[in-house]
């Protein structure tokens, strides 16, 4: 399966693929309109301290603990992509305590939030890897 | 292959996937007390508060039944089992034949020995789905409610009805709210902030007797209520374990692999006592992702796979009117305690590993990355503790480390 892999190297600390993710997932056709002025709330979360940067999002795991430790069921695996419903969620924040990675974060709606490789927006592929200059984040089969 | 599950639940329904996951062939029957398609039990305290429906409550999809071609019996009872026959008995009568079984019966609520609790009419728990809409369908406005418990279930209740009746008092023994799971001083914010909210704690006080409608409790307090909920504890369903001649102690005995002292039964969830990873004994486990991963390792074990389950920790998560508290793991060892802007954050240090946490609020971000090094001890020497303390952050891990997070499937 495709999964988003991460060269730390090349990571530039600009924060481009937060902002292509927030937009791929605000519902909003117009960039600006989805990111000017707002507070973003992306899926993609840039570690940066000192020289060192990279970008994390879910691993989309072969042993998901999120699915295993969510209280209502509302996390799921669609063909290996890890989905959440939403409307199942109840912000116990489970999964947060759960997983690994630190790979899920609320989102303004009162309900959990993940990268669900932008399989469930209108995107097709992955924003952020689409928005990152320098290929620190890529799309592949490894 | 015959799979005979007892317990219609979250362990049992891991437990399914995990045997399908080897054995697309063998029949799998579920027997179920409750008559309800499996739901997620915690979400009954959101169920009252409107926050979820009984569909969405549901925890997996009529589909999932079928497409792993699963016979669900409801609202019947296993009453016993004859492991020389090896055939569960159930309480109309049938008996079913097993080539292996699982035990998943969950657990009950303690009742404490209460002078004049008979009387009290308006008598609940707090454990399913039907005795919360049982209590739900007799809450009124004017209502005084009274919970004797100030755990994780009294705590849920109470956060559930505070704002559907007049009052809501708790009382327990301990002198602290959560005692079990918190340190004084997360207690203190917990109470602090749930009394903003108009709970009233009668704490290290305990009801001495009851009359249908007033508690006395042992300081001399008296306390006027409409409706009693009980919540001061849960105990491991093991009747039919014992009856049936398995090792049990408070739980049912199992290994790392879900084994009872039986080869061809298995246990998981709530009902069983098992290894915990840090103590390196044996204990109750009563959450949720235990009893799921108790009853993935039993289920592919039961299929012929071998699967071990050597990382049972305690691991909550806990909202209680907008506040986050996360704890895993034991107090033990050297603690540290992080200045937080917006909560709270003691972490707990043991023979360079991390073996426990308390979070509240902020402080729960990205908690995930504590849970993770307890539970695979890694060595605090390998990172940079300053920082990882500060903030979960994978920043702090060497950098080969997280080439493999972030570099490989995982
Ligand atoms: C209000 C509340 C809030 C909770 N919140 C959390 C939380 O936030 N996080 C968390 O991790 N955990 C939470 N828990 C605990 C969690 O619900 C349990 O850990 C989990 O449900 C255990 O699953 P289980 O499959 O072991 O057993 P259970 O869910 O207890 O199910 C056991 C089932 O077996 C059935 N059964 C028993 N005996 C028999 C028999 N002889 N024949 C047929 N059927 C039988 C019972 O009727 C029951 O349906 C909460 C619990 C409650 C009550
Ligand atoms: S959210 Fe975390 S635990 Fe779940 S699949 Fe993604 S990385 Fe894994
Ligand atoms: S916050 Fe939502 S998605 Fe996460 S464990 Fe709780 S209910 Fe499941």
């Amino acid at each position: 399966m495709k999964r988003i892999y991460v060269n730390e190297m090349w990571c530039l600390g600009c924060h481009l693929c937060e902002y292509y993710c927030a937009y791929a997932n605000s519902g909003i056709q117009d960039m600006v309109k989805a990111l000017k002025d707002k507070q973003i709330q992306a899926r993609i979360t840039v570690e940066q301290r000192g020289t060192i940067s990279f970008a994390v999002n879910c691993r989309h795991c072969t042993e998901p603990l999120c699915i295993k430790s969510c209280i209502a069921g509302a996390i799921t695996s669609k063909d290996g992509v890890i989905v959440i419903d939403q409307s199942r969620c109840v912000l116990c924040y489970s999964c947060i305590m759960a997983c690994p990675y630190g790979a899920l974060m609320p989102a303004r709606e009162g309900v959990m939030q993940k990268c669900e490789l932008c399989t469930t927006n209108s995107q097709g592929q992955p924003a952020c890897i689409q928005g990152c200059p320098n290929k620190a984040i890529v799309f592949e089969e490894r | 292959m015959h799979y005979v599950m007892i317990g219609n639940s979250i362990a049992s329904t891991a437990c399914i996937e995990a045997v399908r996951a080897i054995d697309a062939e063998g029949s799998i029957t579920v027997i179920g007390e409750e008559d309800h398609p499996c739901y997620s039990r915690p979400l009954i305290s959101y169920l009252l508060q409107g926050k979820t429906d009984e569909n969405r409550m549901v925890y997996r999809s009529e589909a999932f039944y079928e497409e792993n071609k699963v016979t669900v019996m409801r609202g019947v009872r296993a009453q016993s089992i004859d492991r020389e026959e090896k055939t569960v008995c159930l309480e109309n009568g049938i008996s079913l034949w097993y080539d292996k079984l699982l035990l998943a019966t969950g657990s009950s609520p303690f009742i404490p020995p209460i002078k004049g609790l008979e009387e009290v009419k308006n008598r609940f728990t707090f454990l399913t789905l039907d005795e919360a809409k049982r209590l739900e369908s007799n809450l009124r406005k004017e209502s005084r409610v009274l919970i004797l418990g100030a755990g994780l279930v009294g705590l849920k209740c109470a956060e559930a009805i505070i704002d559907k009746v007049q009052s809501v008092s708790v009382v327990d023994l301990a002198p602290r709210v959560l005692m079990s799971v918190l340190d004084d001083a997360a207690s203190e914010q917990v109470r602090t902030h749930l009394q903003k909210q108009g709970l009233r704690f009668f704490l290290g006080d305990s009801i001495a007797e009851c009359t249908p409608n007033e508690a006395l409790l042992q300081s001399g307090t008296v306390i006027g209520f409409d409706l009693l909920v009980i919540a001061v504890g849960v105990k491991p369903n093991i009747q039919i374990a014992l009856e049936a001649g398995l090792d049990v102690n408070r739980g049912i005995l199992i290994d790392e692999g879900g084994r009872t002292s039986d080869a061809d039964v298995f246990a998981a969830g709530d009902c069983t006592e098992g290894p915990e990873m840090i103590i390196g004994r044996k204990t109750v486990l009563a959450l949720l992702p235990n009893a799921y991963l108790q009853g993935e390792t039993a289920g592919t074990n039961m299929a012929g796979g071998t699967a071990s389950f050597d990382k049972a920790v305690a691991m909550n998560a806990l909202s209680l009117m907008g506040l986050h508290l996360i704890t895993v793991g034991r107090y033990e060892g050297t603690s540290h305690l992080v200045p937080c802007k917006d909560g709270y954050k003691r972490l707990f240090v043991k023979d360079n590993h991390l073996v426990g946490c308390i979070l509240v609020g902020e402080a729960g971000k990205r908690s995930g990355i504590y849970t993770a090094m307890i539970r695979n001890k890694v060595e605090l020497d390998s990172l940079n503790f300053d920082l990882i303390c500060e903030e979960p952050l994978l920043m702090a891990f060497a950098k080969s480390v997280r080439q493999q997070q972030l570099g490989g499937p995982v």
